[in-house]
Parts: C-alpha cells; structure tokens; sequence
C-alpha cells in the first residue's frame, strides 16, 4: 500500500511525526523522547513506502508485519500510525494517561496496527521469527519487519532469536537495528559493549547492511533492496542520532528517557521553553520545504492551526 | 459429575508416565490439526514430542537450549495462527522465562500452551534444581493463564486435547515417573471441573497430579483404621478454580486437606484457601512442599522424606479430624 511519496515529502512527514513525538510526550510528561526523534525516519519509510499495510483492514491476513521490539519508543509509533490513519491523531495527546489506548508501552489489543506487546527488551526478535516461520512453512509471500534497539542488545534472548532466525533461513525476516549508541545508563560501549555488530551478524549468519537511518533516500534504496532478501535473514543496522531534529536533544543520552520539559542540560533551553522551542525547530524546517501536499495535513501542535486561521483570514 | 466407581480397578494396569499420554495426544492432533506446532528446548525425548517431530516435522521446531526465544517464537507463532505447544522441563519453562510469558503470551492473549514437564520432587536422582515446585504459583498468578495439571496418563492425553481446543494461554505440568491409571481412556475432562475421585461425609482431600493416588490410600486406611469417611476431589484444574464444588464440600464436610507436589505457598492450596477464606471460611490444612527444596533421591524415598506418604496423608487428615 505504497502512497507514493516523494523523498522530499517522505522528509517532511518525518518531521510532522517529530513534531508530534514532542507534543505527545510533553502533554504526557513522561517517556522516552531521543529514540522515537531518531527513529521517525525510518518508521515513516516503513509506512507509508514499504510495508503492505492498510489503516482499513489492520488485520488483513496478507499484510506485512511490523514487531517493534524496544517498546518504550513508542511514541514513534504511535505518532506514525495516527499519521498514517489507523485512529484519529488527536489521540496521541492521551499518551500515558489513565484509560488511554496508548498505553506507555505498546499494548498488542488496545490499538489496531499494534502486533505485539512490548517493552521488556530482547524479545521482539523472537516473536518476529515466529511470524517469519509460520509464514515460510506455509509458502506465504508476507514479509516480518522488527525494529529492535541496540541497547536492547544485552539480552540473551534477542541473541537466542539471532541463531533461530539464521538457522531457518527467515530471510522473509527484515529487521532493523536502531544503532544510536545510547541506552538509559549511558553510552552504549559504556555500559555493555555491543562493539561491531555488522560483524556480529554476519558471524551469526545473517545477511547485513549498515545504513545511515536518518537519511530518506538510503532509507528507501536499502528497504527496496530488502524486499528481494534471499537465504538468511536481514539485518539493516541503521546508525541514528538520537533526538534527531531537536538541537538540545541530539546525541545526548539523558534525553533517552526524559520528554521534553522533564531535564533541563547544558545545552538545553529552559524546561518550560523546551517544547515550544523543540516545535518551532522542526516547524521551520518544514516551512523552508513544504509543498502543496503538505498544506493538506491535519496537524496535532496549535502552531499550526494558528497559521491555518489567519492565511485563511488574509 | 462422578467418575466410574470401577475406575480403581486400572489401577491393576501397568503404570504410565503422565508425559506419556501428552506424546500420544500429540500424535492424534497433529493428524487432525495442521496448526498444532510443537516446539522444544533440546528435550523432545524427554518431554515425549519426539514422535510427533518424527510424524510431522513440519510442524516441529526444534528451538534448542533457549526457553526465552521457545516461548517467545511460540508466542509469534500464535500471532501467526498456529496452536503452538512450547515444551521443557517445568524448572526452565515456566522458570526461566516467566517474564516472556507474561508479556508476550498472557498480556497478548496469545493461544499459546505451555508444557511443564519434571514437576515435583518425585523427578528423583536429578536433585532440586531439576525439580519444579513452584511453577503453579507463577503461571496461576498470571491473568488469561488456564493451569492445568492432570491426573494420570489417560488423563494427560484428554487434557493435551482440551487444551489444544481451548483458545487462550494455558500451562499443564507433567510428572516424571510412571504413576498409576485412575481413569480409564473414556474418562471424561473438562477444563475447569473437579472430578470427585471417592465421596465422604467426614472430611475432604483435594488435590492435583498423580500424587492423589497416595491421597486414595490415605484415605483407605483412615476408613479401616479410624472409620472416617473421605471425600476426594481431583482439582485437575487450578485455575480457573471450580469454585462451586469447593464450597459444597467446604459446606458438607466443614474440613479440607490439600495436597500437591508443589510449594504449598502460592499453590493449590493456596488458591482453595484464598478463596474459602472469602466465601466459607473453613479449617483447611495444606499438605505438599513447605519452604523447602528438593534433592536427589529415588522417588519413593523423596515422598517418605517430603511427608507426602499415604501413611503420613492419613496422619495429617486424623489430626484435622480430631480437632473442633
């Protein structure tokens, strides 16, 4: 179910999912803010150039799967599904709260498009090539993407799906590493080395490529590529920064699990002045290159609306 | 429902493994259901699927020594539409990967089945860390979780069935060693619903697993010995609990003894005893394994040592029927 974007307009959609990544969090005051920023790129690829998904009929038995492994990024996912049409975007500011469908982390029942629950790390992996394999051994042609974390990487389980998927031969299995060195404690190499994991893959016996995950072109080339994946399972090791498209955010990994306004750092604005600041960043980025489609949009932030009254008022 | 007073007479059968009567199951729903999948953590011949991989290896997955990514491929399987039956020894699955149950098969509500085998001090020479004792308290306490543990080898395969039909996680725990036949193929089973094993009028002995049949001596000899009358109820089922034939045997014989080869914290003694204590509160005393490991030991000789003898049941049940 392609749309058909272009690379400019795939860019732009990133953004609005950042924008509401910030929006999200900052009315939910709590959750992970840096993963979600430095995966919308990547999730915007997915769905709405890659995956054979339809917002109408989510549990349609010739879709492609998507398994977020590292749950607590979910406010990506949230904000790209919402995005995408799967249930209506003003829902994203009952993010965390009491009786809301978007649960803290990923809840399988709550939410359509949600295939797993999530959250406990390392598991993901596992689950994904349980899909892969029902899927093989009964010649179906869908396909099985899993975003796992690198920190996540820790766990023995994801390791114990590692050998599983390489010892079936899952290459209907896609899955996607968020490398961006960060996890709650610190530095990835600080806290528990994960040292080259290309090389690890391939070791392991999985097919490999390393990418750069914020840059939409390579995104889309490398997903093309993936979709004739042959032998062994996948592994696109996609090296991002974390807290992509926000200044005071990026590469800083004390922004891993707060939202904005929840830290103030060196480098940081004011608590209170971080969201405003945060939208307008990546607001203006889309100004300088929006199109005609982007007017189109049903925006979540009051920035945008205000904008929308008063050209109309002109 | 009653079960056939003549059933002690299969007793006079040869003893079979419970697990055993899991394999056999195995085999007749693989035939009729192509969705069954069983996979196993390098255990197939002990836990009995190696027939079932041998007859059909296409709905066999062999995980190897990871019991995180068995019950997590089991639960990505089921998302997938198969009935997966995700197989070890008690001790490593539900023990080792108790958490990727709860997230990823009873949070998701995924028809995922659990197999337990090597439950109880009785697996013998093994030693405690191959002896599994509080695998129904853990899988119990998990919401959407079926626990089931059955009587004997007929009973095993109707349960395998009934699982297999029942669409939700389940866990079923299995014994080592052959243990006597109480029921007879055309028993019947039904998730959730005790089987009175023997009716009495003086006191109540329920319990799970082939550990019952020391309960039927017990109570034979405290009818010859002392003349009390024993009820026995066989409470295959431990969640969900059959609450009403409980309370009226709570109501009709005022005492209850529970027995199981588990940790009496958290077990079914503890499920009888949390909800009588709310409904009919009533003096109930709880026989199995108390804060303590297991060890190695032949099985006869680990029953003598855990006080779970026939003798021993019947001077637990003399003293409770002794007090006010």
């Amino acid at each position: 179910m392609s749309h058909n974007l272009t690379i400019k307009e795939l860019q732009i959609q990133a953004d609005i999912i950042r924008e509401d990544i910030i929006t999200s969090l900052a009315v939910a005051k709590s959750g992970h803010s840096a993963g979600p920023l430095g995966m919308a790129d990547i999730f915007t690829a997915l769905y709405f150039q890659t995956l054979n998904i339809n917002p109408k009929n989510p549990d349609d038995p010739t879709r492609d799967f998507f398994i977020l492994s590292n749950g607590h990024i979910c406010p990506v996912l949230y904000a790209t599904l919402a995005n995408r049409g799967f249930f209506p975007k003003k829902e994203l500011l009952t993010l965390r709260k009491l009786n809301s469908r978007l649960q803290g982390h990923p809840h399988r029942t709550s939410i359509p498009g949600i295939e797993t629950t999530s959250g406990p790390l390392g598991s993901g992996l596992s689950q994904a090539s349980g899909i892969a394999l029902a899927h093989q051994r009964d010649n179906k042609p869908n396909k099985v993407y899993c975003v796992v974390g690198d920190g996540e990487q820790n766990e023995g389980n994801h390791w114990e799906a590692v050998m599983f998927a390489a010892k079936y031969k899952l290459s209907n299995l896609i899955a996607i590493t968020d490398r961006n060195y960060i996890q709650i404690d610190g530095p990835t190499e600080q806290v528990m080395p994960l040292g080259d994991l290309e090389k690890k893959y391939q070791a392991f016996n999985w097919n490999t490529i390393t990418i750069d995950g914020n840059n939409m072109q390579q995104i889309i080339a490398t997903f093309n590529q993936a979709k004739q994946n042959k032998d062994k399972p996948l592994m696109i090791i996609a090296k991002t920064i974390p807290g992509k498209g926000v200044s005071f955010m990026e590469n800083d990994y004390r922004w891993h699990g707060s939202p904005p306004g929840g830290l103030k750092t060196e480098r940081s604005p004011e608590k209170d002045k971080q969201q405003s600041i945060a939208i307008a960043e990546l607001h203006a980025k889309e100004i300088s290159e929006r199109g005609n489609w982007y007017k189109t949009h049903n925006h979540l932030h009051p920035i945008h609306n205000a904008k929308k009254s008063s050209s109309k008022k002109k | 429902m009653k079960l056939n007073p003549k059933l002690k007479l299969n007793a006079n059968q040869p003893p079979l493994p419970t697990r055993n009567g899991y394999g056999d199951a195995l085999l007749e729903l693989g035939k009729t259901n192509k969705n069954v999948y069983v996979l196993c953590a390098d255990l197939t011949e002990s836990t009995r699927a190696d027939k079932f991989a041998k007859a059909y290896p296409n709905q066999f997955v062999e995980i190897g020594i990871a019991e995180q990514n068995l019950v997590t491929v089991a639960s990505g399987l089921a998302h997938a539409g198969k009935i997966p039956f995700a197989s070890s020894y008690a001790a490593f699955c539900p023990g080792r990967c108790w958490e990727q149950i709860r997230t990823t098969i009873c949070y998701n509500n995924q028809n995922v089945k659990i197999i337990g085998a090597h439950a109880g001090v009785s697996v013998g020479p093994d030693g405690a860390t191959h002896q599994m004792l509080e695998d129904i308290a853990i899988m119990r306490a998990l919401p959407n979780m079926t626990v089931v543990v059955p009587l004997d080898y007929n009973q095993t395969s109707a349960a395998t069935k009934a699982i297999a039909k029942h669409i939700g996680p389940a866990y079923m725990r299995f014994a080592r060693d052959p243990t006597p036949q109480l029921t007879t193929p055309k028993t019947p089973f039904q998730i959730g619903k005790i089987q009175v094993l023997q009716d009495g009028s003086d006191l109540t002995i329920i319990g799970c697993g082939p550990i019952l049949f020391q309960a039927i001596q017990a109570a034979s000899i405290l009818k010859n010995q002392h003349n009390i009358s024993v009820a026995i109820l066989n409470c295959h089922t431990i969640k969900p609990l059959d609450t009403r034939t409980i309370e009226a045997y709570a109501k009709k014989t005022k005492r209850i003894i529970t027995i199981e080869e588990a940790q009496i914290a958290g077990g079914l003694g503890s499920a009888i005893a949390e909800h009588l204590s709310s409904t009919i509160p009533t003096h109930i005393y709880r026989l199995g394994i108390k804060d303590h490991y297991g060890e190695s030991g032949e099985p006869s000789e680990l029953l003598k040592k855990f006080k779970l003898t026939p003798q021993d049941i019947a001077r637990e049940c003399h003293k409770i029927f002794k007090t006010k």
